[in-house]
């Protein structure tokens, strides 16, 4: 082998590796900025006021809790916090109570007519919905009522837990239903106790995927809520028109609003994928 | 519309019809309840999904008439008068003589225009490096949901943040290379880039995780022969992957594009359509008349627009779509 090729070898074996590390390296260099701000939310929200509006930033520095306590003890965080859960559960319960059947019946008989019609929720804007729903709420008295929120709220935790059911209930064999009639039970026996516990797994990420994109919801609480029925994020937005420049509190407050959707996200990732692109396949 | 039942009735085996079906009810004491339940049972698929198609009737399908109804009055919610029946003036008003309006369309297009062009070549690109192997893949994919499932009205804020003038962490950045500093959400050219680079922030990831579905079910056949005839990556990727690949990012482009034209809590939180009406997009713009102004007609008349503009762009996607397949 002469000096030139084997030269040229080794030149080819750097260059491969350089690019190996490149492959490796290249999907964190693009996770950093998708992470960064998550990053500086945790670390401002554990900042003095001093440090907060520092110029140049800091990026290390003595922390500190004060700002969750101050956001908790100045402002009723706790009911906001409250508000958020009972808007999201309820809806979420009142969307697998109207929504398990539903998806059932799409599954085993086929009603693309009906997940058609469940797509269209994700196509109309949320405004066009508001301004009836202002008007209908506020004639019946019923701005500022947990039931509104969560009857509106249904607009987004319907679709998901209708859509993400179908494909569960696809997923399981029609044989086993099939047989329980066989044995003497009913139809509807059959989804109750055969079809509802084996899709088991399913409907807690159904639950839990309808739970955050309630949770996120900001439009329709922004007008239909008021003091008693505020949830966080409505709350936060208020905090920060009039809270001016707390930047502490402000990421503090964000923190909070934000950690319970990370983690959920992170417990059930495939299932997220999911629902975020529901209706994909149709259409 | 084909009775469900009938679908899984052809797949039952013929011992079940016999099991329940043919079986009598009268002649035995409650026969008439037995038949009413029975029926029931045989159409549960009709049944099953009534309450959820009620709940849709009133809180998606009611409100959308009632809009088209407002639509063609005026009613000024505050002043104590019922709506005046005006047939098509808010639309007349609304087209021929409303220049903010067509402003608003104009920052509109932009946003989503905008957007979309920039998160489909980013959102192909992460889908491109995620789809290979590489030490963390699982965790690396799931990092990339997090923009997605964080609510978006706490994203603005922190945002916001981030890019204030002063004192924000982004123009510290920018100095660090060696750039000017931006004025950011507080200037009337760059605000709307601005928006669109937390929404491309935020939703970049969703057209890589369509591409990467796509990518996954491409298969390796045609790679080799390419390999064999000497192509490069690059022929590769514009004449195998992009192709096969078309399909999917269509899909991906529809769903930004109806989420982007609807944009609206980042926006609000960030901007409320500010600094003066430098992005006040559609949405912003019927929110600011309905709660601001409480003209719920006219207001309802801009969403009409909205609707239309969110129906075409969508359909317009479809039929590209149907192009692809054929």
């Amino acid at each position: 082998m002469s000096v030139r090729s084997a030269n040229s070898q080794g030149r080819r074996r750097t260059r491969g590796r350089l690019r190996r590390y490149i492959a490796f390296a290249l999907p964190w260099l693009i996770l950093a900025p998708l992470l960064f701000p998550f990053v500086w939310m945790v670390l401002t929200s554990l900042k003095t006021h001093i440090d907060a509006v520092a110029y140049p930033p800091v990026f290390f520095f003595t922390a500190t809790v004060q700002n969750y306590v101050e956001v908790f003890r100045n402002n009723p965080f706790g009911t906001y916090l409250v508000n958020s859960f009972i808007i999201a559960l309820g809806s979420t319960a009142l969307a697998v109570l109207l929504g398990l059947p539903a998806a059932y019946s799409i599954a085993r008989a086929r009603r693309r007519a009906l997940a058609l019609s469940i797509l269209i929720a994700r196509i109309v804007p949320g405004i066009s919905y508001l301004v009836p729903w202002y008007v209908i709420f506020r004639t019946l008295g019923l701005l500022d009522t947990y039931l509104a929120l969560i009857l509106t709220h249904l607009i987004v935790s319907l679709p998901i837990v209708v859509w993400l059911m179908i494909g569960f209930y696809e997923d399981i064999p029609v044989d086993l239903e099939q047989a329980a009639q066989v044995d003497g039970c009913s139809r509807f026996q059959a989804f109750l106790w055969i079809a509802i516990p084996l899709t088991l797994p399913g409907l807690v990420a159904a639950v839990i995927v309808s739970f955050i994109f309630s949770w996120n919801n900001f439009l329709f609480s922004l007008i239909l809520a008021g003091e008693r029925t505020k949830p966080l994020p409505v709350a936060v937005f208020n905090f920060m028109t009039y809270g001016m420049i707390h930047w502490g509190g402000l990421a503090a407050a964000v923190t909070v609003i934000l950690v319970p959707v990370l983690i959920l996200t992170f417990l059930i990732q495939r299932h997220i994928v999911r629902g975020l692109t529901a209706g994909a396949t149709i259409g | 519309m084909p009775d469900g039942s009938d679908v899984l009735m052809q797949r039952e085996p013929p011992q079940a019809r016999v099991a329940f079906g043919a079986t009598p009810g009268e002649g035995r004491p409650g026969g008439q309840y037995l038949n009413i339940a029975q029926w029931c049972d045989r159409h549960l698929f009709l049944i099953l999904p009534i309450p959820a198609v009620v709940t849709i009737l009133l809180i998606i399908a009611l409100p959308l008439a009632y809009t088209f109804w407002l639509s063609a009055n005026r009613w000024v919610v505050t002043a104590f008068t019922p709506p005046t029946f005006v047939g098509v003036q808010n639309y007349v008003r609304l087209i021929a003589g409303d220049l903010d309006f067509w402003a608003s369309v104009g920052r509109t297009l932009l946003f989503a225009g905008l957007a979309l062009g920039v998160q489909t070549l980013l959102g192909l690109g992460m889908a491109l490096v995620f789809h290979r192997e590489f030490p963390g893949r699982g965790l690396a994919r799931t990092l990339l949901l997090l923009p997605m499932t964080a609510t978006p009205a706490a994203i603005g804020l922190l945002w916001a943040m981030m890019m204030d003038p002063d004192l924000g962490v982004l123009n510290y950045f920018l100095s660090v290379v060696g750039l000017p500093k931006s004025l950011w959400l507080a200037s009337p050219r760059v605000v709307i880039p601005a928006v669109v680079l937390v929404d491309t922030w935020e939703w970049s990831p969703l057209i890589a995780l369509f591409c990467m579905a796509g990518l996954a079910v491409i298969p390796g056949e045609p790679y080799d022969a390419a390999r064999i005839d000497g192509a490069s990556a690059w022929q590769q990727f514009w004449s195998i992957t992009l192709p096969l690949l078309r399909p999917v990012l269509v899909v991906a482009m529809l769903f930004r594009a109806i989420d982007a034209l609807k944009t609206f809590d980042i926006l609000y939180v960030m901007t409320q359509g500010g600094p003066g009406r430098a992005s006040e997009t559609i949405n912003m713009y019927a929110y600011l008349q309905a709660f601001h102004y409480f003209n719920m007609g006219y207001s309802s008349a801009i969403l009409v627009a909205l609707l239309a503009l969110v129906l075409g762009v969508s359909l317009m996607l479809i039929s590209v779509r149907r192009g692809t397949e054929a």
